[in-house]
């Protein structure tokens, strides 16, 4: 394993608000595989593309130059688990660095705040980092490959696209993240018009929930008409929706049809890694994962 | 004429020639090259269940339709996935289109009532999702700080955040108008 580099941890809304166990699990295996986590303490909302950018970009630009000027301050790139986030800082990076006057127009914003910020951080995800430490690596902790797990892998959009402004070798149907499920002994399953959006971005979710779960429930569906076992994911807004409309879903049909657990892939990994479900959160779920980790772990 | 036809005319007082340039100078640069393909709306998870057309909305931004544009709630079915944005044959950002037609939506005054609050929720806690009772215990239970280290545990951040808002004028902005917000 190489030498350890240090990220500033941009929380954001949705994961330590709503799903700390996925916290709990970056915080568990990051440090493992040689990625310390410092605090980004001081952080705000980063904010949401999908709402406040919509709403008033330059506040949306101000407040994301804000938190990239703390993890500049700290010394360190920004890391995030979710996608809008990312999103949200690698269009304000672009734009900042695209118009010289953009970055005029925050310090102006930030003047007497004591805010240096010279736009020169860098902001990564954290499935980048992993990707980048590569797979043949990871595979290495690997102590209790997950045979036999089904996984619907979903990317989500944030994270791939615009592809212009995205770290990635190719610009459409992706592997990278099916590579990194392979090595955990999970298998990826494939599954109709499986980049597809999870529909909550945008502000559709807040502002429409009927048409967001509605595009939800065909993702689900395709993923159920697979057979799989599990979804995996890597953005804290594709979790929620996954989570709470499989939920949503069932109260609305009277039924018990959408029950596929829904692991963000820190917790895959560090199962696969031997660690205890507890440690990664995952007795803290939506959709119980508890009878998939009786048949996985006996 | 006596069929019962109902002809849709687009009066001249409907259309502003400016919207579309407005448009083009906040980035969607390429936005009057549009050939009407309908790629957009093809590949658009939002127009497989509802009426939306991305196409029908770059159009009537072309046309200058301004108005109807704006007060339309169709502007906020789009999820901003950006396939569109990546399929579109003549490199048009769409998305980036329509993110600049809802801010213009937002300044003459049309937001949905949720969206106002989440941005009252970004106004008063830093946070568009702020921290709840449950989540707090959840926290503690899976000893991860109580309080996440974000502006929740720092007031003097939270007051730079409100500051930044106040400077761009994001507080007046999502300020409700008197008698009621238009929809």
């Amino acid at each position: 394993m190489t030498e350890a580099k240090t990220y500033s941890f941009f929380l954001g809304c949705v994961m330590p608000n709503r799903f700390p166990n996925v916290e709990k699990s970056i915080r568990e295996v990051l440090p493992k595989i040689g990625i310390e986590l410092d605090e980004l303490e001081g952080a705000s909302c980063c904010p949401a593309p999908g709402v406040i950018r919509s709403f008033d970009e330059p506040t949306w630009l101000a407040l994301a130059s804000r938190n990239l000027a703390l993890a500049e301050k700290a010394g360190n790139d920004l890391i995030t688990g979710c996608n809008g986030c990312y999103g949200t800082f690698k269009e304000a990076l672009a734009e900042l660095k695209e118009h010289p006057d953009r970055l005029k127009e925050v310090k102006s914003y930030f003047h007497g705040l004591g805010i240096p910020f010279k736009a020169e951080v860098d902001a990564k995800h954290i499935i980048e980092v992993i990707h980048e430490i590569g797979p043949e690596e990871i595979k290495k902790q690997v102590v209790r490959p997950l045979k036999g797990l089904k996984v619907a892998v979903h990317y989500g959009c944030h994270l791939l696209k615009p592809s212009n402004n995205r770290p990635w070798e190719k610009t459409q149907r992706h592997t990278f993240l099916d590579e990194l499920v392979d090595i955990t002994g999970a298998e990826s399953i494939p599954y109709r018009d499986k980049f597809m959006c999870c529909g909550a971005g945008g502000g559709v979710r807040g502002s429409n929930v009927p048409v967001s779960v509605d595009i939800a429930k065909e993702k689900l569906d395709n993923m159920i008409e697979a057979g799989v076992d599990a979804i995996v994911n890597v953005c804290s807004f594709c979790h929620l929706q996954f989570e709470v409309s499989q939920a949503q879903l069932n109260k609305e049909l009277g039924e018990q049809r959408y029950k596929i657990p829904v692991f963000y892939y820190t917790q895959l990994l560090g199962l696969a890694m031997g660690m205890d479900p507890e440690t990664l959160g995952l007795h803290k779920h939506v959709v119980s994962t508890q009878s998939l980790l009786d048949r996985l772990l006996t | 004429m006596n069929d019962s036809i109902s002809r849709e005319t687009i009066e001249n007082e409907s259309i502003d020639p400016d919207f579309v340039e407005r448009i083009v100078e906040a980035g969607a640069d390429r936005i009057r090259t549009c050939i009407q393909c309908g790629t957009c709306s093809s590949v658009c998870p939002s127009g497989r269940r509802t009426a939306f057309r991305t196409r029908e909305l770059m159009r009537k931004a072309l046309l200058g339709l301004k108005e109807e544009v704006l007060s339309s709630p169709d502007l906020w079915l789009c999820a901003t996935c950006l396939t569109c944005l990546e399929r579109c044959p003549r490199q048009i950002k769409v998305t980036d289109a329509i993110v600049i037609m809802r801010n213009m939506a937002v300044k003459e005054g049309f937001m949905l009532p949720q969206h106002r609050k989440v941005s009252k929720k970004l106004l008063q806690t830093g946070h568009a999702v702020p921290l709840d009772e449950a989540n707090q215990e959840m926290r503690k239970e899976l000893e991860i700080p109580e309080i996440p280290p974000t502006v929740h545990a720092h007031e003097d951040a939270l007051d730079d955040v409100k500051e930044i808002m106040k400077r761009t004028g994001f507080d007046k902005l999502i300020q409700e108008e008197e008698g009621g917000e238009k929809e």
